[in-house]
């Protein structure tokens, strides 16, 4: 019996892995060059991708995406995560996909009626760490690596404390 | 040397005082133990019979009581006499000029206060001040805990966020003091250093008449290109350099950054190579800064450093 809890103790310490922090070099995925902005396709429908952006599961670099988020001004317009002249972030509405490939898009690019685009001001690694902190707010990315804490008034919990968002076929309205 | 035993200023001889009054009596106190305990040892025993057990003499009580009111009285004592330095460290004196100090990771925000706004000055981690004039620091912290601590003039006060501490001190002579973050605040706590410049007043007077105005536009083609590179990409959109468009306020002013003499909060000499390289690459320098690497060619990078170089 005490080996055998020493056996399951010694095959849990396996398990403990520090998480990455990219303090240096380029980001871990290049760039989307194109971006689906509706829903319909010819042919049979096909499941869109839902592959995760480089920093969804890394604290850190969520946590880097929630100061840019505020230093860069985002909540000037979309409140903190709540909207205001913007469309809120935290709900399960995305008129421009909800895809990590999609929010970088919408946010390298600009969209129509003022979103700017922050190509050449932010470096991808950065616009990855927002697509990341942006996630985190409707629950998308993984519950583990999302903030614990808000650092301004919210009209809900942090987004650690966020459930899960259903899984539906992103980029739909 | 940058040493507490080393004071340049009364606040911090007051501190070196205090400091040697308690390394002088506790010393007293350690040496009299240690030697009324060799005499115990030594001395030989005056009647051959035991004591009894269980029962005190009422001398051995006496002495009991004694000496641990001596011991109360001497820490009582050290008590009052931090108390009372402490308070008058304060900052309840009236000050000649007042300067706001942020702490951000990893390097400090200085900014002068007025009551005419618009002679109050922005700079980072150099503070320039008069000699002899007090001066006090109102002391703040934009993230975390940070410690603003110049060994030679005065002890460690925190920077807490969301309170405001203050600390009053005057540099006798002028010199260069470097001061330091004593509060461990994350991967580059140790690059995190200040420099308080105390100059004649006159001298001062004359560094802040120049340091308030805006440097004039660059002259020459390629500080001009590397203008026009700086407030197109990212870096107007965390620095400021007065007289310009760029307004960032996340990172250091820049307006006459090439009059200070080290760059990344006293990481490094203010020189072209250091300068290039920090911007090429910050993070291989201080791991963990909040600066990315800038995505701008060689001749975009010579450009930026060249204008960054007019900003005197």
């Amino acid at each position: 019996m005490k080996r055998a809890a020493v056996l399951v103790a010694a095959l849990l310490v396996t398990g403990c892995e520090r998480e990455e922090r990219r303090l240096n070099g380029p980001p871990a995925a290049a760039p989307v060059q194109f971006v689906t902005q509706v829903g319909l396709q010819p042919g049979p429908v096909v499941i869109s991708d839902t592959a995760p952006g480089p920093f969804e599961s890394n604290a850190a670099a969520t946590a880097n995406g929630q100061m840019l988020f505020s230093q860069m001004n985002c909540s000037g317009c979309h409140g903190n995560g709540g909207g205001g002249m913007g469309p809120a972030l935290m709900d399960d509405q995305w008129i421009y996909g909800s895809r990590p490939d999609q929010v970088f898009a919408s946010i390298v690019e600009g969209r129509p009626n003022g979103m700017p685009s922050w190509k050449n001001r932010l470096t991808t690694q950065q616009v990855w760490q927002l697509v990341a902190y942006v996630r985190s707010l409707s629950g998308l990315t993984p519950k583990g690596a999302r903030p614990n804490r808000d650092d301004h008034m919210m009209v809900k919990p942090a987004p650690a404390q966020t459930p899960n968002a259903r899984p539906k076929n992103s980029g739909r309205r | 040397m940058h040493s507490v035993f080393n004071p340049h200023s009364p606040q911090g001889r007051a501190v070196a005082t205090l400091w040697w009054a308690m390394l002088g009596v506790g010393g007293a106190v350690w040496i009299a133990v240690i030697a009324l305990m060799l005499i115990a040892l030594l001395r030989r025993r005056r009647s051959a019979e035991p004591a009894t057990a269980g029962v005190e003499p009422p001398s051995a009580r006496r002495a009991f009581v004694g000496w641990i009111a001596v011991a109360g009285v001497i820490l009582a004592g050290f008590l009052v006499y931090d108390f009372v330095l402490d308070r008058s460290l304060g900052g309840r004196a009236s000050p000649e000029l007042t300067i706001v100090v942020t702490g951000h990771q990893w390097w400090w925000e200085i900014e002068y206060e007025d009551s005419i706004p618009s002679q109050c000055l922005v700079t980072a981690n150099e503070i320039h001040v008069p000699a002899g004039q007090l001066v006090r620091y109102k002391l703040r912290a934009a993230d975390v805990i940070h410690s603003f601590w110049a060994p030679t003039l005065a002890g460690k006060r925190d920077l807490i966020p969301g309170y405001e501490a203050s600390v009053s001190f005057r540099a006798d002579t002028a010199g260069i003091y470097r001061g330091q973050c004593a509060e461990f605040c994350g991967l580059q706590h140790a690059q995190m250093a200040f420099y308080i410049v105390a100059q004649s007043p006159a001298d001062f007077a004359a560094w802040r008449a120049a340091t308030s105005a805006p440097s004039p536009p660059p002259t020459d083609s390629l500080a001009s290109y590397g203008k026009s590179v700086f407030m197109s990409s990212g870096c107007a959109l965390c620095h400021t350099i007065a007289g310009t468009d760029a307004w960032g306020t996340v990172g250091p002013t820049l307006s006459h950054v090439a009059s200070r003499s080290t760059l990344a909060a006293g990481t490094l000499p203010n020189t072209r190579p250091n300068l290039m390289a920090w911007i090429a690459n910050p993070a291989a320098i201080k791991p963990g800064t909040h600066m990315p690497a800038a995505l701008l060619s060689g001749e975009e990078l010579r450009g930026v450093v060249a204008y960054l170089e007019t900003l005197r």
